[in-house]
C-alpha cells in the first residue's frame, strides 16, 4: 500500500493511502452524502475538475458494470473513501472499482477522515485541493494546490460535452417529439428518460446557438447539467433567450436551471458547499409536496421567493425550493412553456419521486403542437431574429 | 397542514409483557408518543399491562391504565375515558389485534373512536397475507408463490401443489410465532396445525421456500400529504430462513448498487400507498435472489416494529415520535429534524458510519430447546453497534452481548474444516463464530458461501478481520500505533489484542494509551455531517476528530443494562432512565452508556447526552475519559442497570473511576457468600445452612451435612443461572461435573433447600441512617420457584404486622452490615416461623418498577437521589418519597397489586418438535410480567392471569392431577371450583382423594396408559383437542424418575399449545379459585394508577 495525502488549499492535511491509480490530481474538493450510486457519480460529467469526497464509508462494494455508468468516462477530478471495497460483490458486478478507477488513471485516496473532511468543508465551504501518491512534503503540494485553478469563472461545459450532435431514439417505438437538448455535460439518464416517454432526442454540442437549435424545428428544448460555473456561459445564456423569443417549450435541468435564470435576467451565486447527494427535500411550492431528490450543484439562481416576478419572457416564478436551506431549486415561465430544476429528476443515482417533470415536458411540447396546428405559419425561426431583449447582465 | 384541531384526547395500546418478537422497543415507542402527543397538549390514555415500563409511568400519561390488554377490558376504558382516538400502530402486534378486535366488536363505532395512524382496512390489508400478496402483485411486483389454508385438508393439497419444503405461515402474529419450514408431511401437520391455531383468523399461508435469498428492510414513513420517505434500509447478514429478529442484520444496506436499491424504493413506496398507512411508520421486507436479482416482497408491518426501533437509532430520525406527530395531522415538512433543528423532518437520512445489530439467545435456559435459527423468531433480546466501519461495529456489536464467546477469537485451534462447513450449514445462535474460524480454518469464500448463502462481501470483512489478527499476533515485531490503530479501526478490543500477544487487558490498555491510540467520539447527526448536529447522540470510533462537546454542569455517568436477557430486561431499563431524568432535574449533565437499541435510555433525549457503546470495562474507561475530558465527572452509577454494571464496579474503580452509591467493596460483601455469611452472622440473621465448593466432593460433604434437598448454583450469577434443587449425591456430582467456570474466586453455592417456605421480595433505599421500605412482596409460589417467574402480590396478603417488622428490622441490618447507599433487593423464606435471608443484591432489582408503580413512589428516582447524597428525609421533605410511612406500613385500603411472570415455552420446541417442559424451578426463564391492581386480592389476581395467559375460565371442565404432597391442600380449592360448577376431571389417584372428600371427579386416562379399549382418550388428547378449560397439575417425584413426571410434562405442554391456564403449584390454584370467584362475581372494573394513586395519598394523609 502506498501512502497519500490530501491538501486542501487552506493548508489542512489528511492522510491515507493509495487507492485507484497512483499519482497527483488537482480541483476542487466536494462532498457527495449518497450511500448508494458511486458509479453514477463517478461517471457524472458534472463533476469534472472535483475531486469527490464519499461520505459513505464503504465504497466499491458491488463493483462496476457496463450498465450504470452516466457518461462514456470517469468524470471526477480525483476520490476520496474511507474504506475501499476489497471484493466486489453484486450479480451485476464486471470489474472492481479499484481497477476501474486505475484503468481511467483516476487519483484516489482512501482515508480515515473522510468525516473530518465534510465537516471542514461544510464550515469553510468547497475549496481547491491536491490528491497526491507521489509527493511526500504538504507544503510542496499546497504550492501546486494554491497555484491551481478554482471553481467560480470557469467554464467547462465545452470540455465535457459531446462534439458532435447525435440523436437518441424513440423507446416507444413511435416517436411523439423531436427534442434537442444542448449538452453541457448531460449524464446518460436524461435522454433515456425523454426516450422512454416516446421523444426523439437530438443531443447537440455546448456550442449551439439559437439558430442551430431552432434549425431543427424541435418540438422542445432541452438544456443539460454540467460542470462549473454559471456566469460564465454568456453563449449558452444567449441561444437560450433565441430559444425563448420563439416560444419553444423548454425544459432545463442543474446547470439549464442556472441559464435559465440568467436568460430570464436573474444573476447566480455559489453556494458555501453546495448540494450532492441524493436526500434533499425539494418542495413543489403549487402542491406543497415534497421530493427527496438528487442533486448535485455548488451554483444556485438568485430569485424573488416571494411571488411571481416580470422577465423579458412574461412573468415567471419560483416552482421548487429546498427545505432544508431555502435555496431555488426550479423556476417556470408563466405566459410561455418553459420551467427548469435544479435538481435531478432523471435521478441516477438517486429517488425516482421527480421523474414526473418529464411528463410535464411532454404535456407542454403536447400543448405547443396543438396550438401551432390550430393556426399554422406562426413558426419558430424568423421569431428569432427579434433577438433577445438586453438586460442588465448582458455579458456579465 | 397544522394539527387536528378536532382531537382533544387519544388512547394509546401499549404491547404488555415483554415476549419474544415483541420486547422493550415498544416501550420505546409507546413512551416517545405519549410525550409528544401530551406535548401537543391532547389528553393522552394509555393502556399497558406491564408495569416495568417507563410509558407506564403515570407522568407520561394523564390516564395511566396498568390493565389486561383485552377488547372486553379496553372497552371499559373507552367507555369510561370516550377517547375521541385510538392510536393503534405503536403497541406492536398487540395494540394491532386489540384495535381489529374493537372494530369487529363495533366498539370504536359505538363510541365514535376514530382509528389514527392505520385504520382498519389498511391494517387488513397490510397483515392479511392474502390480501397483501393481491395487493403487491397489483403493483407489478412479486410475491413468493403461496396458496392461503384454512384446514389441514387444505394445508396438504397446497404442500402438494408448491413441493417440500414449504414455509408456514399464520396470518396476525408477530415474531414468526407458529411458523416453520416443513420439509415433509409430519412437519407440516405439526407447524401447520400450531400455525394454525396461533393465528386469531385460523388461518396460515403456505409458501414456496427462498431460503437462501439476500433478506432485506425498508423502514418508511408517509403523512397526510402522501410524501413518503425512506428512513432506513437495513440488510440481514443471515439470508432468508433466519427470522430478520434473529438475523445479525446492518445499516445502511451495504450490497446494493443505486439501480436496485431504488427499484425496491419504488416498490416499498407503491405498496405504503397503495395499502394505505395514511400515517406514520411502516416496514417492508424483501428478499433478492443473489445471483439473477429477481426481487420478492416479503411481507409488510403497517405499524412501527422492532425494526423501526432499530432504524430509529441507526439514524437517529426518532420514527415513533415523528409517526405519532403525523398521526394528529401534521405533515413531515412542518416537523422540524430535532438532530439538526435547521432541516425538516421530511428527508431521508444519510449514514457516514455502519449499524451492526445482533440478537441474543437463552437457549441455556430451555434444556431440549433446538437451537436452530428459522422463520420464528428465538432471541431474547439484541445489541447494537455503531462503528465507521462494518468490522468496527461487528466487533463492538458482538462484544456488547457480554456473552462468553461472541466475540471472534483466535487463541483456540479451529475444529477440522469439514465439521466447521458443515455445521455453518445449518443457522444457530454462534454460527458467525464458526463462520470466521472456517475462513481462519482456510475455507475459501465461496466454500462458506456455498454453505451459508452469507453474502461474500461480508464474508470478506470477516477475511480482512482475520488478517489483522494475524498482523497482530506476529510476536516479533512490536506493537506499533500504526497497527494497534489498524486493529481498533477493524473493531478489537484490547481483550482481544492482548489474547494474541498474551498480553493482559491492562498492558495492552496502558501500552494503547501511551502510544496515544484513543477513540474519538462521533455524531449520530442524520447527514452525514452536512449540517451541524444539535444533539448528543455519540459512539465512539478509531477516527479523526472528536465531537464531545464541552460540558458545565457536574456530569452522572449511567452505565445501562446492555442487551435484555432473561433475568435482566426492561426493569433495569426503567430504574437508568428515571435516575437520568431526575437527575438532570437535579442540576446534573446525565450521561447514559448503553448498547440495546429497543430501550428508551437509548432515546437520544432521554439524557443529556448518550453514547451508544458496549458495557465492557474498555469502552467504559474510555467513554469516562472523554467525558472528564470535557468537564467534571461528578461520578458514576453502577446499581440500577442490573448484573453487567454491577460487575465493572470495582475494576472501574480500580482504574481510578468515582463510583457512587454502594461501594464496590460493600458490593462485594454482598454478593461474595462467605463475606455475606460474615455480614449475616454479625446481625444475626437466619440464613439456609449452605457452604461453598470448588469440587464435587467438597460439594457431596457439605450437602450431607447440612441435608438434601439441597439448591446449587455458581456465585455470581443473576436469574438463578444454572440454579438447580438437587435431592441425591449422584445428582449433585453430575451437576458439579457440568458446573461452568468453578474456581476458588467462583465457587458453587450448596444451600439448604427450604421446602414449603413463603418467599418475600423486599426492595428498600438506606441513605446511610434511614431505611425507606420500598415495598414487600409476598410470592404466592413457595420459595423454590424464582423470584423473577413466581407470581407475588404487594402488599403481602397473609404476613402479619409482626413478619412486616421483622422484616424491616432484618432488611435494616443487612443495610448497614452492606454499607448500601441507595438501593437494595433482599429475598427472605419464611419457613416454620423463621425468617432466612436467601440473598440480597446491593442494586436496583427487577422489582423496582412494579413497587414504584403499586405504591405510587417514584423508588428508582428516589434512589438516584440518595446515591447523589441526598437523605431519605430530604426526598420525604421534597415529596419524591411520601411525607410518612412506607411500603411497609402501607394503609389498609392500599389497592393490591400482584406481579405475574410471562414465560415463552410457546416458542421453543425441541429438535422433535415437541414443547419443553413448563414446569417453574429456581432457574428463572420468564422473559417479561404484567400486574394486575384492584381493590382485593382475587380480582387482582384475575387482572395478572387474564394479562398474562388470557382470561380465568368461569365454567367449564378443569383437570386436575396433583403431586402426592399436594392432595390435602387441593382438596379444598378444588371443592370450590366444583361448587361454582366446574365439571373436574382427574387421574385416578388425585380422584379418589377427590371422591373421598365429596368432589365428584370424572378419571381419565394419563397420558401413558394410552387411548382405552372403548377408544377413551387420554388427557393429552382431551387438552389438545380443547376440551379442557383449566389445568392444575403439579409436577411429581424429583427429576430422576419418570414414569408421573413424563405424563405431567405431556400434559403442560399440550397446554401451552392449546394455550389454556395451567397451574402448576397449589398456591397458584388457592389464587386462581379467588381470581375465578372475582371474575364470577363480576365487580372487575377499571381504575388508572392516577386515581389509585390519589386514593393512596388521600388514605395515607388520613
Ligand atoms: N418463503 C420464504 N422462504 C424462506 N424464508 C422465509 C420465507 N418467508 C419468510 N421467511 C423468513 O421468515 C422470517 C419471518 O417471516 P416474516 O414474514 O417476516 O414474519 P414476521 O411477521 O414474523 O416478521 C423472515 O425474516 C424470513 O427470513
Ligand atoms: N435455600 C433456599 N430454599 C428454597 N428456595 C431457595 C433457596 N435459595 C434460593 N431459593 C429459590 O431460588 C430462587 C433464586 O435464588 P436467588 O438467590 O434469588 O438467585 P438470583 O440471584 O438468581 O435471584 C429464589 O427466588 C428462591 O425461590
Ligand atoms: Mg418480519
Ligand atoms: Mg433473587
Amino acid at each position: 500500500m502506498t501512502d497519500a495525502m490530501l491538501v486542501l488549499e487552506d493548508g489542512r492535511v489528511f492522510h491515507g493511502v493509495a487507492f485507484g491509480a497512483e499519482g497527483e490530481t488537482f480541483g476542487e474538493v466536494v462532498f457527495n452524502t449518497g450511500m448508494t450510486g458511486y458509479q453514477e457519480t463517478l461517471t457524472d460529467p458534472s463533476y469534472h475538475r472535483q475531486i469527490v469526497a464519499m461520505t459513505a464509508p464503504h465504497i466499491g462494494n458491488t463493483g462496476v458494470n457496463d450498465l450504470d455508468p452516466e457518461s462514456f468516462r470517469i468524470q471526477v477530478a480525483g476520490y476520496v473513501v474511507r474504506q475501499p471495497a476489497r471484493v466486489a460483490s453484486n450479480w451485476r458486478a464486471q470489474r472492481s472499482l479499484d481497477a476501474e478507477l486505475k484503468a481511467h488513471g483516476v487519483v484516489g485516496i482512501a482515508m480515515p477522515g473522510t468525516r473530518a473532511l465534510t465537516r471542514h468543508l461544510r464550515d469553510r465551504g468547497a475549496m481547491r485541493a491536491g490528491v497526491s501518491s507521489v509527493e511526500t512534503d504538504p507544503q510542496a503540494l499546497l504550492q501546486r494546490v494554491l497555484a491551481s485553478p478554482g471553481m467560480a469563472g470557469a467554464d467547462l461545459a465545452a470540455e465535457v460535452a459531446t462534439k458532435e450532435a447525435y440523436v437518441v431514439p424513440s423507446r416507444t417505438g413511435e416517436t411523439r417529439f423531436r427534442v434537442a437538448a444542448v449538452d453541457l455535460g448531460i449524464k446518460a439518464m436524461t435522454p433515456f428518460r425523454m426516450a422512454e416517454r416516446g421523444c426523439e432526442v437530438t443531443v447537440l454540442p455546448a456550442t449551439a446557438t439559437a439558430e442551430d437549435i431552432l434549425a431543427l424545428d424541435p418540438d422542445g428544448v432541452f438544456f443539460s447539467n454540467g460542470p462549473g460555473d454559471p456566469s460564465t456561459a454568456d453563449a449558452q445564456v444567449h441561444a437560450l433567450r433565441g430559444v425563448l423569443a420563439a416560444g419553444r417549450p423548454f425544459f432545463g435541468i442543474c446547470f439549464g436551471n442556472q441559464i435559465f435564470g440568467r436568460a430570464l435576467g436573474l444573476g447566480t451565486y455559489k453556494l458555501r458547499f453546495g448540494h450532492r447527494g441524493v436526500n434533499q427535500p425539494v418542495q413543489d411550492r403549487r402542491t406543497g409536496r415534497v421530493e427527496i431528490s438528487a442533486h448535485n450543484h455548488g451554483f444556485a439562481v438568485d430569485a424573488p421567493l416571494d411571488g411571481p416576478f416580470e422577465t423579458p419572457f412574461g412573468r415567471a416564478e419560483v416552482s421548487h425550493v429546498n427545505l432544508n436551506d431555502g435555496c431555488v431549486e426550479g423556476l417556470r415561465l408563466l405566459d410561455r412553456p418553459g420551467f427548469s430544476v435544479q435538481y435531478h429528476p432523471e435521478a441516477a443515482a438517486g429517488p425516482h419521486d421527480s421523474t414526473l417533470l418529464f411528463d410535464q415536458f411532454c404535456a407542454m411540447m403536447q400543448a405547443a403542437q396543438a396550438a401551432s396546428a390550430a393556426e399554422p405559419g406562426t413558426s419558430a425561426p424568423n421569431a428569432a431574429e427579434q433577438g433577445a431583449p438586453a438586460t442588465p447582465e448582458e455579458g456579465a | 397542514m397544522p394539527r387536528r384541531e378536532d382531537l382533544k384526547s387519544v388512547l394509546i395500546i401499549g404491547s404488555g409483557p415483554i415476549v419474544i418478537g415483541q420486547a422493550c422497543e415498544f416501550d420505546y415507542s409507546g413512551t416517545q408518543a405519549c410525550r409528544v402527543l401530551k406535548a401537543e397538549g391532547l389528553r393522552v390514555i394509555l393502556v399497558n399491562s406491564n408495569p416495568a415500563t417507563i410509558m407506564t409511568d403515570p407522568e407520561f400519561a394523564d390516564a395511566t391504565y396498568v390493565e389486561p390488554i383485552n377488547a372486553e377490558t379496553v372497552e371499559k376504558i373507552i367507555a369510561k375515558e370516550r377517547p375521541d382516538a385510538l392510536l393503534p400502530t405503536l403497541g406492536g402486534q398487540t395494540a394491532l389485534n386489540c384495535a381489529v378486535a374493537l372494530h369487529e366488536a363495533g366498539v370504536l363505532e359505538k363510541y365514535n373512536v376514530e382509528l389514527i395512524g392505520a385504520d382498519f382496512d389498511a391494517i387488513q390489508r397490510g397483515e392479511n397475507r392474502e390480501i397483501f400478496k393481491g395487493i403487491v402483485e397489483s403493483l407489478g411486483a412479486e410475491c413468493a408463490r403461496s396458496v392461503i389454508c384454512h384446514t389441514m385438508d387444505e394445508v396438504l393439497a397446497g404442500a402438494a401443489e408448491l413441493g417440500y419444503p414449504v414455509v408456514v405461515r399464520p396470518s396476525f402474529t408477530m415474531g414468526g410465532l407458529g411458523s416453520g419450514f416443513a420439509y415433509d408431511e409430519a412437519d407440516l401437520h405439526r407447524i401447520a396445525g400450531a400455525g394454525l391455531a396461533a393465528s386469531p383468523t385460523s388461518e396460515v399461508l403456505l409458501e414456496e421456500s427462498i431460503t437462501g435469498w439476500k433478506e432485506y428492510e425498508l423502514e418508511l414513513m408517509r403523512d397526510r400529504n402522501d410524501n413518503v420517505v425512506v428512513i432506513c434500509s437495513i440488510e440481514n447478514l443471515d439470508p432468508m430462513g433466519v427470522h430478520t429478529g434473529d438475523s445479525i442484520t446492518v445499516a445502511p444496506a451495504m450490497t446494493l448498487t443505486d439501480r436496485e436499491y431504488q427499484h425496491m424504493r419504488d416498490v416499498a413506496i407503491a405498496v405504503i400507498r397503495k395499502v394505505g398507512v395514511d400515517t406514520g411508520g411502516c416496514n417492508i421486507q424483501f428478499a433478492i435472489h443473489p445471483s439473477t436479482g429477481r426481487m420478492i416482497v416479503i411481507e409488510m408491518n403497517p405499524r412501527v416494529s422492532r425494526s423501526s426501533a432499530l432504524a430509529s437509532k441507526a439514524t437517529g430520525f426518532p420514527i415513533a415520535k415523528i409517526a405519532a406527530r403525523l398521526a394528529v395531522g401534521y405533515t413531515l415538512d412542518e416537523i422540524p429534524n430535532d438532530i439538526t433543528k435547521v432541516t425538516p423532518a421530511s428527508f431521508e437520512p444519510t449514514l457516514d458510519y455502519v449499524v451492526v445489530k445482533v440478537p441474543r439467545f437463552a437457549f441455556e435456559k430451555f434444556p431440549g430447546a433446538d437451537p436452530t435459527l428459522t422463520t420464528h423468531m428465538k432471541s431474547v433480546g439484541e445489541a447494537m453497534a455503531i462503528g465507521r466501519s462494518f468490522p468496527e461495529a461487528l466487533q463492538k456489536a458482538l462484544r456488547s452481548l457480554e456473552q462468553k464467546g461472541a466475540s471472534f477469537s483466535w487463541s483456540d485451534v479451529p475444529p477440522p474444516l469439514e465439521e466447521l462447513l458443515e455445521s455453518i450449514a445449518t443457522p444457530h445462535d454462534g454460527r458467525l463464530h464458526e463462520v470466521q474460524q472456517a475462513l481462519l480454518a482456510g475455507a475459501t469464500i465461496g466454500q462458506v458461501y456455498q454453505a451459508t448463502g452469507i453474502d461474500p462481501w461480508f464474508l470478506d470483512q470477516i477475511v480482512a478481520i482475520n488478517e489483522v489478527a494475524a498482523d497482530i499476533r506476529l510476536s516479533d515485531d512490536a506493537l506499533t500505533a500504526a497497527k494497534l490503530e489498524n486493529a481498533k479501526r477493524h473493531g478489537f478490543s484490547d481483550v482481544q489484542i492482548g489474547q494474541l500477544r498474551s498480553l493482559s487487558e491492562e498492558v495492552v490498555r496502558e501500552l494503547r494509551h501511551a502510544l496515544g491510540v484513543r477513540p474519538v467520539y462521533l455524531t449520530v447527526d442524520t447527514c452525514a455531517a452536512e449540517f451541524a448536529a444539535q444533539t448528543p447522540y455519540l459512539y465512539s470510533s478509531y477516527d479523526e476528530e472528536s465531537e464531545v462537546p464541552i460540558g458545565t454542569r457536574p456530569k452522572v455517568i449511567i452505565l445501562g443494562s446492555g442487551p435484555n436477557r432473561i433475568g435482566q430486561g426492561v426493569e433495569f431499563d426503567y430504574s437508568c432512565v428515571h435516575a437520568s431524568f431526575t437527575l438532570s432535574e437535579a442540576g446534573y449533565e446525565t450521561v447514559m452508556v448503553n448498547c440495546n437499541p429497543e430501550t428508551v435510555s437509548t432515546d437520544y433525549d432521554t439524557s443529556d447526552r448518550l453514547y451508544f457503546e458496549p458495557l465492557t470495562l474498555e469502552d467504559v474507561l474510555e467513554v469516562v475519559h472523554a467525558e472528564q475530558q470535557t468537564g467534571v465527572v461528578a461520578g458514576v452509577i453502577v446499581q440500577l442497570g442490573g448484573q453487567t454494571p454491577l460487575g465493572l464496579a470495582q475494576k472501574l474503580k480500580d482504574a481510578g473511576v468515582p463510583i457512587v452509591g454502594t461501594s464496590p467493596e460493600s458490593i462485594h460483601l454482598a454478593e461474595d457468600r462467605g463475606a455475606f455469611g460474615r455480614v449475616l452472622a454479625a446481625g444475626n440473621l437466619p440464613a439456609p445452612k449452605h457452604g461453598t465448593a470448588t469440587s464435587a466432593e467438597e460439594a457431596v460433604a457439605i450437602a450431607n451435612e447440612i441435608g438434601y434437598p439441597v439448591l446449587v448454583r455458581p456465585s455470581y450469577v443473576l436469574g438463578g443461572r444454572g440454579m438447580e434443587i438437587v435431592y441425591d449425591d449422584a445428582t449433585l456430582t453430575g451437576y458439579m461435573a457440568t458446573a461452568t467456570e468453578v474456581s476458588a474466586d467462583r465457587p458453587v453455592l450448596v444451600d439448604r433447600f427450604l421446602d414449603e417456605a413463603i418467599e418475600i421480595d423486599v426492595d428498600a433505599l438506606y441513605d446511610g441512617a434511614d431505611l425507606y421500605l420500598g415495598g414487600v412482596m409476598e410470592h404466592i409460589e413457595e420459595a423454590g420457584i424464582h423470584s423473577g417467574d413466581s407470581a407475588c402480590a404487594l402488599p403481602p396478603i397473609t404476613l402479619g404486622r409482626e413478619n412486616i417488622e421483622r422484616i424491616r428490622e432484618s432488611t435494616l441490618k443487612l443495610a448497614q452490615g452492606i454499607g448500601v447507599r441507595g438501593l437494595m433487593n433482599v429475598q427472605y423464606a419464611l419457613s416454620a416461623g423463621v425468617l432466612y435471608v436467601l440473598e440480597a443484591n446491593p442494586r436496583a432489582s427487577r422489582t423496582v418498577p412494579f413497587v414504584s408503580k403499586a405504591t405510587a413512589v417514584p423508588l428508582a428516582k428516589a434512589a438516584a437521589r440518595v446515591m447523589m447524597g441526598a437523605t431519605v428525609a430530604q426526598l420525604r421533605a421534597e415529596g419524591i418519597l411520601p411525607p410518612t410511612g412506607d411500603g411497609g406500613t402501607l394503609p389498609l385500603d392500599a389497592p393490591i397489586a400482584v406481579k405475574e411472570a410471562v414465560l415463552p415455552f410457546n416458542r421453543f420446541r425441541n429438535a422433535e418438535g415437541q414443547g419443553v417442559d413448563t414446569i417453574l424451578g429456581p432457574e428463572m426463564r420468564s422473559t417479561g410480567e404484567v400486574m394486575g391492581i384492584d381493590e382485593v386480592f382475587g380480582t387482582a389476581y384475575a387482572k395478572s392471569q387474564a394479562a398474562a395467559y388470557g382470561s380465568l375460565p368461569t365454567k367449564g371442565r378443569v383437570f386436575v392431577s396433583v403431586a402426592n404432597r399436594d392432595k390435602r391442600t387441593m382438596i379444598f380449592p378444588v371443592k370450590r371450583l366444583a361448587d361454582l360448577g366446574f365439571e373436574i376431571l382427574a387421574t385416578e389417584g388425585t380422584a379418589e382423594v377427590l371422591r373421598r372428600n365429596g368432589v365428584h371427579a370424572k378419571i381419565v386416562r394419563k397420558h401413558s396408559e394410552g387411548t382405552g379399549p372403548g377408544g377413551e382418550p387420554t388427557v393429552v388428547r382431551r387438552v389438545l383437542d380443547g376440551e379442557v378449560d383449566l389445568i392444575v397439575n403439579t409436577p411429581f417425584g424429583s427429576p430422576g424418575q419418570s414414569g408421573p413426571r413424563v405424563d405431567g410434562y405431556e400434559i403442560r405442554t399440550a397446554a401451552v399449545v392449546r394455550g389454556i391456564p395451567c397451574v402448576t403449584t397449589v398456591q397458584g390454584l388457592a389464587a386462581a379459585v379467588q381470581g375465578i370467584e372475582a371474575v364470577t362475581r363480576g365487580d372487575v372494573g377499571v381504575r388508572s394508577l392516577q386515581e389509585h394513586a390519589s386514593r393512596l395519598r388521600n388514605a395515607w394523609a388520613e
